[in-house]
């Protein structure tokens, strides 16, 4: 049988991917679509857990499920707004390297 | 699957690769929580990240005209650090999980059906969580305006 434990690792392992290309990758296109990983493997655990707690009624337990919604709603909006900031990124600086913006460092 | 695509996701060299390797990895995703009787979130899944989200990322990739990055020289140090603190932090959730008793216990039957889970989920949204509702509603609103004032071309 599936245990609860099996999709908490999946989500782990997921989250370390999505963690491991957000610490190797340059591009920032790639980042961001790490961090979208990340954040879906934070939503596969929330929603493991409101299936794993079953309420009297004999449902799940559906305020894990809108707080996965919310989730959602703001990694799109955060896409939008980021992606927004590459392409302002690209028109001045013709690159969408990390290692080539480093205005910023000390 | 999901995790198998979410590595190409990092692997890959070629940005449209890696952006259709997240198509398959959320799809796989998606089937993961419908698995887990969550058919509201596994559809918004699908529309909101392997549609909008992606189409997002495509028409950026398209627009900058991004090849497949050269062959820089990699720093392995750096490399090795990257890695290894993902591998750390892996194994110290793994480690979290295995001493945690409830994640060796199945899932519990449901007693009532799940297909109207849309309803519920609506029904808690607006009555429990209708002030946080409203405060996204906000922040969408903002994200909007940012956008449209970043890619706004600046005259010259």
């Amino acid at each position: 049988m599936i245990t609860l434990g099996d999709y908490l690792l999946v989500s782990a392992i997921l989250f370390s991917i999505g963690f491991a290309g957000v610490m190797l990758r340059r591009n920032l296109i790639i980042i961001l679509m790490s961090l979208e990983l990340t954040l879906n493997a934070a939503n596969l655990s929330l929603v493991a857990f409101s299936r794993f707690r079953v309420d009297p009624s004999g449902l799940p337990n559906y305020n894990a499920q809108v707080f996965v919604f919310f989730i959602i709603t703001v990694a799109a909006a955060e896409v939008a707004v980021g992606l927004a900031i590459l392409v302002a990124l690209f028109r001045a600086r013709r690159t969408t390297d990390v290692k080539d913006i480093s205005s910023l460092k000390f | 699957m999901t995790l198998i695509f979410g590595a190409a996701v990092v692997i890959n060299r070629n940005p449209v690769a890696s952006a259709l390797s997240l198509v398959v990895s959320f799809l796989g995703l998606a089937a993961l929580f419908m698995s887990l009787n969550a058919y509201f979130v596994g559809i918004i899944q699908v529309l909101v990240y392997a549609g909008a989200v992606m189409v997002l990322f495509l028409f950026i990739i398209m627009l900058l005209n991004l090849q497949a990055e050269e062959q820089r020289r990699i720093n392995w140090l750096a490399s090795a650090g990257g890695i290894g603190v993902a591998i750390i932090l892996l194994i110290q959730i793994a480690v979290t999980i295995g001493r945690f008793e409830a994640a060796r216990q199945t899932f519990p039957p449901l007693s009532a059906s799940t297909t109207d889970d849309v309803r519920n989920i609506g029904a808690a949204l607006f009555r429990n969580y209708n002030l946080p509702f409203q405060i996204v509603g906000v922040l969408v609103l903002v994200a909007t305006v940012g956008v449209v004032l970043l890619s706004k071309r600046e005259p010259r």
